[in-house]
């Protein structure tokens, strides 16, 4: 009972809007001060923010702590990249104070209050999605948290409300690799045969369609299709054991070395006492 | 100490004095205007210097510790008790200002006590955290015997007398699991580590090489405070350490080159690529050269040639953590990273910090026994009037 974002690159338009909408839910600053000045409330209804969106779309540029969904464009091919939102996070799994969980109804969120400011989530992610506050004093982990407050009320995301090309829709994740597995065999020319975050590490939450080869549109081809936390898990999960047998060894070593050493000390002791024996005797006599 | 080495003394003075002057201006930066403006960090390269050499390098090279409290208490070989106490001092201060280190690392390190109530079991840092938290512990209590002879609380140096092995036992079973933890801390990224460096046996590596350098600083340490405080120098003790030194890097290098080879890593050898260079490096400086000089007798019982190779393996050591915790993973973050100057000078505080402190503490206490331990040595000294 996942929901999940099905990206169709093929339809994209690059309009942007996705990027806007996502400024505007999360109160984020528009790379257009212009634009900036005329936004609408993160409140706004879905008529306003749509018409916003559609009609000040925000196309290029990078993620950033300010940015938290990016149109690029490769080639002739629009791309939009946000979190993943993977099926077992890596960002969830090294953080070592679970600020970041991935929920039931699908986001990855993040618990601001919890955040010590490591950074491994950063280090681990296979996609380089979080984004750190680097010009705070107090900063902050950022990325898309797929509008988690949205979808709690009802609501769909911001981007894919605000997509006027259903070039990313909505839905539960069964579904939308069903749809998925429907348009690449619909045209199987017109798509690489391929759905990215279906198998990349363990399974995503959002997934993408392409005409070109994926590694071609900045996406990383040398994924596992394993979940990266089973990695460390692997070796975490020994912990115990190593603990108990090693406690055990080490106290096993000390036990015959200490004896060793108790025992060659009698020795001394008896030697020497054995000695003064002889010497006695011998004056006896 | 005396007049005759005044002007040097005074040099290395002056020097710590500048040193700590940056350090104090980037301190103040650091806390002031944030992590960007005081770093080269990016949300590319998260994990930078601070990290790279002050934890990894910090909490590796401070291994002498665990490493003598074993052999001397565990495998009982007491001769090598001369040399405990100094390497129990390093790795107290070496562990604590890794703590300082992390306190500038972190984003908000007013919440480096988080992992104590919030817990992710699952999480390598998690584990990393309590481990090094419980071992500064231990350490504190393992170096407290010289506090309490200075003072001559005869109480608490009994009591801590008749905890000694089980508190050993625990500072090698704590030091083995984050020494070895610090490699698994990258066994997460499989696809941006470099393959001469990353491998499924990171852990394994990074645990027999921290036994190794905590071998090498030792004689390290030995040497530059025999210098200082005009000591003997343990000379027959630590060619022992030398041959024990040698044992460990071919250990490590057979695994390390049976890795590579299982890995098909080797073939990036043909490439000329930076990572070749940094790899071959470390393999020929941090491996080879100094398993071949230990293996000669007449290097290793020579107090030049012992140094030597000390300071051999210790760069190896070095160049290695700073590979898998940043050059290896350049190609694929496709950025570059050079710590800032503000970078720079945070740590040399810290090394410089490290020295200052490790002399005040032999002033102060009891560090370099002399004495043959005998069945309750330091109780029986410190009860003399």
């Amino acid at each position: 009972m996942s929901k999940a974002i099905l990206v169709d690159t093929t339809k994209c338009i690059g309009c942007g809007a996705c990027a806007t909408a996502c400024k505007i839910v999360n109160d984020l600053p528009l790379h257009d001060s212009e634009a900036n000045k005329q936004r609408p409330a993160k409140s706004c209804g879905a008529d306003e923010l749509v018409t916003f969106a559609q009609s000040h779309g925000e196309v290029g540029g990078k993620l950033s702590a300010d940015t938290l969904n990016v149109l690029q464009t490769y080639g002739s091919v629009f791309v939009r990249k946000f979190c993943m939102h993977c099926q077992d996070p890596t960002c969830a799994s090294v953080c070592p104070v679970g600020a970041l969980r991935k929920t039931a109804a699908g986001p990855v969120i993040y618990d601001a209050d919890r955040c010590m400011g490591c950074r491994y989530c950063m280090m681990a992610c296979p996609f380089g999605i979080p984004r750190y506050e680097w010009k705070s004093a107090l900063p902050k982990v950022e990325k898309c948290i797929l509008c988690a407050p949205r979808l709690a009320k009802g609501l769909q995301p911001a981007c894919t409300e605000a997509c006027p090309a259903q070039a990313s829709i909505f839905g539960e994740r069964e579904e939308l690799l069903r749809e998925a597995e429907k348009r690449l065999r619909e045209n199987s020319t017109g798509y690489v045969q391929h759905i990215f975050g279906q198998q990349e590490v363990g399974g995503t939450s959002v997934l993408y369609l392409s005409a070109v080869p994926f590694e071609q549109l900045g996406f990383p081809s040398n994924l596992p299709h394993d979940a990266l936390p089973t990695y460390t898990y692997r070796v975490l999960s020994k912990i115990p054991n190593l603990v108990m047998l090693g406690g055990a060894l080490l106290g096993g070593i000390w036990w015959i070395t200490n004896r060793r050493e108790e025992v060659a000390r009698a020795e001394k002791t008896e030697k020497r006492d054995s000695k003064l024996e002889t010497g006695k005797s011998k004056l006896e006599t | 100490m005396n007049g005759s080495k005044l002007p040097k003394i005074t040099f290395w003075r002056a020097l710590l004095v500048v040193i700590l002057a940056a350090g104090f201006y980037s301190t103040v930066l650091r806390f002031v205007k944030g992590l960007g403006a005081s770093t080269n960090l990016s949300d590319q390269f998260p994990w930078g210097l601070w990290i790279g050499f002050d934890v990894l390098c910090g909490v590796g090279l401070a291994a002498g510790g665990f490493t003598l409290a074993a052999i001397v208490y565990v495998f009982h070989l007491d001769r090598f008790h001369a040399v405990l106490r100094p390497s129990i001092l390093t790795a107290f201060l070496g562990y604590g200002l890794v703590a300082v280190a992390l306190l500038f690392d972190l984003g908000r390190p007013y919440r480096i006590w988080h992992p104590l109530v919030m817990w992710n079991p699952h999480s390598v840092m998690f584990e990393v955290a309590w481990c090094v938290m419980l071992y500064l512990t231990v350490l504190a209590l393992e170096f407290s015997p010289a506090v309490f002879e200075r003072f001559r609380l005869h109480g608490p140096l009994r009591l801590i007398h008749s905890v000694t092995i089980p508190l050993v036992i625990a500072g090698v079973l704590l030091s083995t699991l984050h020494q070895s933890s610090l490699g698994s801390l990258f066994l997460i990224v499989p696809e941006k580590l470099h393959p001469y460096w990353y491998s499924p046996l990171l852990p394994v590596f990074f645990f027999i090489s921290a036994v190794g350098v905590g071998l090498a600083m030792v004689i390290f340490e030995s040497n530059l405070s025999a210098r200082a405080f005009g000591r003997e120098i343990e000379l027959p003790l630590l060619a022992v350490l030398g041959k024990g030194m040698a044992v460990v890097l071919m250990l490590y290098g057979i695994l390390r080159f049976q890795d590579l080879v299982a890995r098909h890593a080797l073939v990036h050898l043909r490439e000329a690529s930076t990572e070749t260079l940094l790899f071959v490096l470390e393999i020929v400086v941090g491996l080879f050269l100094p398993m071949v000089m230990l293996f000669i007798r007449r290097v290793r019982e020579n107090r030049e040639g012992l140094f030597a190779a000390a300071v051999l393996v210790i760069t190896g050591f070095l160049l290695n953590r700073l590979n898998v915790s940043i050059s290896g993973l350049e190609f694929s973050a496709h950025a570059h990273y050079f710590p800032r100057w503000t970078e720079l000078a945070v740590t040399l505080s810290i090394v410089g910090m490290g020295f200052l402190l490790f002399s005040l503490g032999v002033r102060y206490f009891n560090v370099f026994e002399v004495h043959a331990p005998s069945a309750e040595p330091v109780v029986a000294r410190a009860s003399r009037p």
